[in-house]
């Protein structure tokens, strides 16, 4: 592969030598006596990581479809609302929307007592709804706005060519404008798939206990302050090598764009 | 609803002025921050397009490290290697430990997040300027810091201003990231409010209502940079 | 002649500067999340407290100019490791855990630790009264270890949270059925407004090794000095009445026990 092969160069050689002794003084020199009574936990916290990001990015994206569109085509009346949801996702933090949704609703629970009795109780008593309810509605205001403009920039042509074939309406979408306006925003959608990912560890404080959040209960009970964030970092750099690797394998399947 | 009006009120005890005090920390410390991730951003800049290439890859590492790790690990990897390093800078010469005030360290942290971002956007902003551009200022003998001055740093001012506006609001959002680590800026102010006084709705409103004002004020005014930045180039309007 | 008349007035400059020095200021690092009755912050943003007025007691018996330093609760030990702050007094109980790491002085006060639930309901503080309940405990402190030792296996969830504020919090959304803390911290919640939902229901059994030996003030290890004088101030003001003066003012009952 052509990375590959751009690695082999004497100096990248040189630089990839000097990383791989870097690496091999931590972990002689660095302290890694928690790594064992940690492991099963760490590998819980990952999978809760991951488990997090593909759910909020099937969920958003489901969601950040409809936004889009409506933001693109879609009568004032349905256009304006999407707009307002989108800016006001974007205009606020993440930290301040996830505590708005779990304390802030928490904090009204007790002055309707009747939803102790109903059946979603047990779902509003954890943590992780609340989590994926947030992470999704951030991941769809932000991929509104992205797919705004993909839609928007899907050459008009290719619309009234496929009505003058007389193809239905859910047919054109289907078929023609949403698969390439999706091609045309993966690069950015590549990019916004990382963000989300660096947007997980905030859920950690409402109590979700994701990878950072195993990272924090290390230094808390031991003390030790570099090793368990190093390690956090690099699981972090892994998880997105791999998402820009795959990102980089889907766009090169599709056809070529024309432009 | 005067319930709620007392709470936000500006003179105690409600808590209004505490949420403003918070909300002019987080706007110092996003501003340091953008301006310190802008001058990275330059440097980085130009040594990934004009360096040598150890600059270049070294400055590869350094932004790809930064977008891929979330900003809460290098928030605390940042703080804690910060600090060490000078406190042991002032113990190697001979004085006790610097005592360093949050802003500062919000500052130092954000800025080398920002930086990362900077260095791309400039760099991309750069190579956007018409290369005709360039080579007519060199074939007139330009020097090299003229040319920067008169020619690259205008151009690539246009080009750069939805990047940078949209870096700006990262900035001022990731200021809020610092109430995880104790650093007192808006949404700190708020959780401490809300957890003084148990009206979590009424407070986390108000501070998502200011974080909103903050955006929108500061949609205008990269609008008028840009309009004034784009100034004399051909419209795309025709 | 004049030369040595120059020296010596450099000299002895140098030493009262050097003199002048030792009386820095020290910074007693509390938790910067609001913990009442002990520590809170007004409207107008300083800190008041039972623990911050003691701390004050402490520092004016000792012959020390102390400064209130905020800092974030689970990075406070670091702090004082990387001497950000110089002391940490934020409720920190003495153990032996926590001794490997920082030097302690004589405890100022000594409480049992609680178990709160909702109104009305029928647990009890022992491993079989919270079987199959959800326990909310804070991070880092001794109640997490305890509750992590005890009621681990029992429990349906233990619920580990950054701040005391967000355990009560989520037990008055009825999210968790109880909350293992500090029993002067749990009375002022169940006192104040929304406790009305919450009752105490009783101390868990003691374990000294996990629960600790009272709250002390935390020092640097091998920061002798500190702790020598931050003992003198403790002795001082349990002595002269200072101490009950201050408890009196927030609570009903003294909280140092011998």
């Amino acid at each position: 592969m052509q990375m590959i092969r751009a690695m082999l160069i004497p100096r990248r050689l040189i630089m990839l030598g000097l990383f791989a002794a870097f690496v091999v003084w931590c972990a002689v020199t660095l302290d890694w006596s928690w790594l064992p009574r940690y492991a099963p936990l760490a590998l819980q916290g990952l999978w809760l990581t991951i488990w997090l990001l593909v759910v909020t990015l099937v969920l958003g994206f489901t969601l950040a479809v409809p936004l889009g569109l409506a933001q693109a085509i879609g009568p004032w009346y349905l256009a304006a609302p999407a707009r307002a949801f989108c800016t006001v996702i974007r205009g606020t933090p993440l930290l301040l929307q996830i505590w708005l949704l779990y304390y802030g609703l928490g904090s009204l629970f007790p002055q309707f007592p009747w939803i102790r009795n109903s059946d979603l109780w047990p779902y509003l008593r954890q943590a992780w709804p609340y989590a994926v309810l947030s992470l999704t509605l951030s991941y769809a205001g932000y991929e509104g706005e992205v797919m705004r403009g993909a839609f928007a920039s899907v050459q008009k042509g290719q619309i009234e060519a496929a009505r003058a074939f007389g193809m239905p309406r859910h047919k054109i979408f289907f078929r023609v404008w949403l698969p390439q306006a999706i091609r045309g925003a993966l690069p950015t959608l590549g990019g916004e798939t990382i963000l989300q990912l660096k947007a997980t560890p905030l859920v950690a404080t409402i109590t979700i206990v994701e990878l950072y959040a195993v990272a924090g209960r290390v230094r808390q009970d031991t003390f030790i302050i570099y090793e368990p964030l190093l390690l956090l970092a690099a699981a972090y750099l892994v998880i997105a090598g791999v998402i820009t690797l795959g990102f980089r394998w889907i766009e090169g399947r599709g056809p070529r764009m024309s432009r | 609803m005067e319930q709620t009006l007392e709470l936000l009120s500006l003179s105690p005890p409600g808590w209004g002025a505490n949420l403003l005090r918070g909300l002019a920390a987080s706007i110092q410390i996003a501003l340091g921050a953008f301006g310190f991730g802008l001058i990275i951003g330059f440097f980085g800049a130009m040594g990934k397009l004009y360096g040598s290439p150890w600059v270049r890859d070294l400055l590869e590492v350094y932004t790809t490290v930064v977008r891929a790790v979330p900003e809460l690990v290098l928030i605390l990897i940042l703080y804690y290697v910060g600090t060490d390093l000078i406190n042991q800078a002032a113990g190697a010469l001979g004085r006790g430990p610097v005592e360093i005030s949050g802003i500062a360290a919000g500052i130092w942290v954000l800025g080398i997040v920002q930086g990362a971002y900077a260095t791309e956007i400039l760099r991309g902003a750069i190579r956007a300027i018409p290369p005709g551009q360039t080579e007519a200022a060199r074939a007139y003998g330009m020097p090299r810091g003229l040319m920067a001055r008169r020619v690259t740093i205008p151009a690539m001012t246009a080009f750069a201003i939805p990047g940078l506006a949209n870096l700006w609001l990262i900035a001022t959002k990731d200021t809020a990231l610092l109430a995880v680590v104790g650093f007192s800026e808006l949404t700190l102010e708020t959780r401490q409010a809300a957890q003084t006084t148990r009206a979590y709705f009424t407070f986390f409103l108000a501070a998502g209502f200011l974080y909103l004002m903050v955006t929108l004020f500061s949609g205008v005014i990269f609008g008028r940079i840009e309009k004034w930045a784009r100034r004399g180039q051909p419209s795309h309007r025709g | 002649m004049n030369l040595k008349t120059t020296l010596a007035a450099g000299a002895a400059t140098l030493a009262f500067m050097t003199g002048a020095a030792m009386a820095e200021t020290v910074k007693i690092g509390i938790a910067a999340e609001p913990y009442p009755p002990f520590a809170r912050p007004d409207s107008a943003g300083n800190w008041t407290g039972w623990e911050v007025e003691i701390a004050g007691a402490i520092c004016a018996a000792a012959e020390l100019e102390c400064v209130i330093t905020p800092t974030a609760w689970d990075g406070i030990i670091p702090s004082l490791m990387g001497e950000q702050i110089d002391a940490i007094m934020a409720s920190m109980s003495i153990t032996e855990d926590r001794a490997k790491q920082i030097d302690f002085s004589d405890y100022y006060y000594k409480t049992p630790a609680v178990i709160v639930t909702a109104a009305g309901s029928d647990i009890e503080p022992t491993p079989e009264g919270l079987t199959g309940k959800i326990l909310g405990v804070q991070a880092s402190t001794t109640h997490q270890a305890y509750a992590q030792k005890y009621f681990g296996d029992v429990v349906a969830e233990l619920r580990v949270y950054q701040t005391q504020d967000e355990a009560n919090q989520d037990l008055y959304s009825g999210r968790i059925d109880a909350v293992q803390a500090d029993s002067i911290a749990m009375a002022d919640f169940v006192e104040s407004d929304i406790g009305d939902c919450c009752t105490i229901v009783g101390a868990v059994k003691d374990d000294p090794a996990i629960l600790g030996q009272g709250v002390g003030a935390g020092v640097r290890k091998g920061d002798d000095a500190l702790r020598e004088k931050l003992n003198e101030g403790i002795a001082k003001i349990l002595a002269d009445g200072t101490h009950d003066e201050i408890t009196a003012k927030y609570f009903s009952a003294p909280i140092y026990q011998k």
